[in-house]
């Protein structure tokens, strides 16, 4: 069985993130990658270790400073990688229904079983990319993942929903979304890092498999409004006043 | 009284980088690759415990193992000889990086992977594969033994000696300020073989005539065990001489420079840290209606903070590059950069306790406990005054 992880380099969650008017500043921010792309490396090497699959390539969509995540994802247990080269800007010209075309080119090209990613990218929060996969490819999928069994070319997932969890259970191939509680990815040994030098990584520029449509436009980036003090008020009355005119709520 | 203790500080664990400072000069991309690995593990599995094995004196030997299994325990011995095969830039990062999270259990990293580097550099093939495999995994711990109660500096007269009896050395004589000492599985003893020759030779815990000191009470470094080695007739085969007799004192040379490396890098991490926690008291405390940061005085101390920081960093990753290169000035700037890196952190660390005022002084603060840990570093591998004494031999001759 061949499994397809999905990975996107995000801004690194603990740094303080300046806005200019166009985006975010990503000049010399720190970047690594996206958490939840990371939990799906994780999955599908303990799947490997579980010999329920036998191949894990790992796949990029970015400039080449990608290429970072993609050996991160070698480290960790991947055993090859697929680099698909552009400089637009990741976190705002490389938008979910371009990035499932080009993924869907890729899994037809290869024949895989299975993919995996993350639920959503922690820079656009879009949420959508690998149900927009499973679309295409017209696969079941089973998203916000926090466990995952396979067997006999069943896949077996229980999903974090708003109302609790629920098991879904379907047919491979197909598309599986990670969250947050679905593992914790292991520390990246010395070795492993090493080892990851010399495998394969192709390198494809994203002209040969798709386009980007930017069919979304970002019109707007502001950070949020800083938080101002609250204020006391003497009664109901004037608490009423205040929600009314100041807060607008009615 | 506005007090902090909310700020849970044990848990406030920023997930990727150094927080503030982290500059990548002399770093390429599998050093950046490494640094990560390295201090999400730091941060995950050390820092949160620091504090308790200072407090319990608790050598975490789970951790050590764990550090093992990451590739940290022989990152330089050759690939060929079952070590990781990196260079002594990758092992300034990353000890830099495991020292963030705690400064005395990476200290005793460094002593397990020079020990290691000794066998493979020296060792014949008999010696290398018995220890560095047990070496790479802590299956078993290492010591390196050359400070005597009368020899300290002045190491050369030493006075512990290994007289030949037949096929075996006996020896006699005592080392003391041994890091690892009675916990340690082997100890590479530095003695003298002769009147002038200095030789190493192995010792395995559980020879008999081999005792050890009680563990001595220290200002820092708590988690790690230290006490005398003491040798009473200690019966070794000569098969246990490392390289040949006489060459102690060469082998000691070769793994000087890059011994001060190590500490220097140690001290790194640690001022680290100190001074990410300071940045952070600075804006949340409030004094006479303002954050700490808006007073001039203050600002000045932490911008002076944040260059003896940088310069440190600098240097003594500079020197890793040149005993890499194998430059002929590396004991040179080993020195320079041993010397001027663990006094600078040093005095951030101290002056990271004078912000944190009477807080600073609390244990639950942290801060005092990396004045303390780094305070031994200003003095061990070579005394800073034996490193001026270095720099100014080599610049003078």
């Amino acid at each position: 069985m061949k499994v397809l992880v999905a990975v996107k380099r995000v801004v690194d969650s603990g740094i303080k993130v300046r806005v200019k008017p166009d985006g975010i500043d990503l000049q010399g921010v720190k970047m690594t990658i996206n958490p939840f792309c990371e939990i799906a490396v994780e999955e599908a090497v303990r799947l490997k270790e579980k010999k329920l699959i036998a191949e894990i390539v790992a796949i990029t969509i970015g400039p080449k400073q990608g290429a970072e995540s993609l050996r991160h994802a070698l480290a960790l247990g991947a055993d090859k990688a697929i680099h698909v080269t552009t400089d637009a800007r990741i976190d705002q010209a490389v938008q979910p229904l371009d990035i499932a075309n080009i993924l869907a080119k890729i899994v037809e090209r290869d024949n895989y079983n299975l993919v995996l990613m993350g639920k959503q990218s922690i820079d656009d929060d879009f949420n959508q990319t690998g149900q927009m996969l499973a679309g295409l490819l017209d696969w079941p999928q089973a998203t916000f993942a926090s466990n995952i069994q396979i067997s006999d070319g069943i896949a077996q997932v229980i999903r974090e929903i708003d109302g609790g969890l629920q098991t879904v259970k379907f047919k491979l191939p197909g598309v599986i979304t990670c969250d947050l509680r679905l593992n914790q990815p292991r520390f990246a040994s010395v070795p492993n890092i090493m080892k990851a030098k010399s495998k394969p990584l192709e390198t494809i520029p994203l002209e040969k498999l798709g386009k980007l449509h930017n069919s979304i436009q970002i019109t707007k980036t502001e950070a949020p409004a800083i938080r101002k003090g609250g204020a006391i008020v003497e009664n109901v009355d004037v608490l009423l006043q205040k929600l009314r005119n100041e807060a607008k709520l009615f | 009284m506005q007090i902090i203790r909310n700020r849970l500080m044990v848990n406030h664990i920023p997930r990727f980088g150094f927080k503030y400072m982290s500059d990548s000069t002399f770093l390429n991309e599998e050093h950046l690759q490494i640094q990560k690995a390295a201090l999400d593990f730091s941060k995950e599995k050390m820092l949160p415990y620091s504090a308790e094995w200072d407090k319990k004196h608790h050598f975490p030997k789970d951790v050590l193992r764990e550090l093992a299994a990451m590739g940290f325990s022989t990152i330089y011995v050759k690939q060929e000889s079952g070590g990781v095969g990196l260079d002594r830039l990758t092992a300034s990062v990353i000890f830099e990086a495991l020292s963030y999270g705690d400064v005395t259990t990476t200290a005793y990293l460094t002593i397990q992977n020079m020990c290691a580097y000794m066998v493979d550099q020296f060792g014949n093939e008999e010696q290398k594969k018995t220890w560095i495999p047990r070496f790479g995994t802590f299956d078993a711990f290492a010591s390196y033994c050359l400070t005597e109660p009368n020899s300290g500096s002045d190491s050369k007269n030493m006075k512990t000696f290994a007289k030949k009896d037949g096929n075996d050395y006996v020896i006699n004589g005592s080392k003391c300020f041994i890091s690892g000492g009675s916990v340690s599985d082997v100890y590479l003893l530095m003695c003298k073989t002769s009147e002038k020759d200095v030789s190493c030779i192995i010792v395995e815990k559980g020879t008999p005539g081999l005792s050890f000191g009680k563990l001595e009470d220290k200002m820092g470094w708590n988690a790690s065990p230290t006490s005398m080695v003491l040798f009473d007739n200690v019966r070794v085969p000569q098969s246990n001489l490392l390289g040949k007799e006489g060459n102690g004192f060469k082998m000691a040379m070769s793994a000087l420079d890059g011994g001060r490396i190590n500490i220097a890098s140690c001290s790194l991490g640690g001022a680290s840290f100190a001074f990410d926690l300071s940045k952070d008291y600075l804006h949340d405390r409030k004094q006479f209606g303002q954050p700490l940061a808006s007073f001039q005085g203050l600002q000045f101390k932490f911008a002076d903070m944040a260059t003896n920081l940088v310069t440190s960093r600098l240097i003594v990753r500079q020197a890793a590059q040149m005993i890499d290169n194998n430059h002929p000035d590396k004991t040179l700037y080993s020195a320079m950069a041993k010397r001027y890196a663990t006094d600078s952190c040093f005095n951030v660390a101290n002056e990271a306790l004078q912000l944190h005022g009477g807080y600073g002084y609390l244990s639950e603060y942290q801060i005092e406990r990396i004045v303390r840990d780094l305070r031994v570093h200003q003095i061990l591998e070579g005394t800073n005054e034996i490193m001026k004494v270095i720099i100014s031999r080599n610049l003078l001759k």
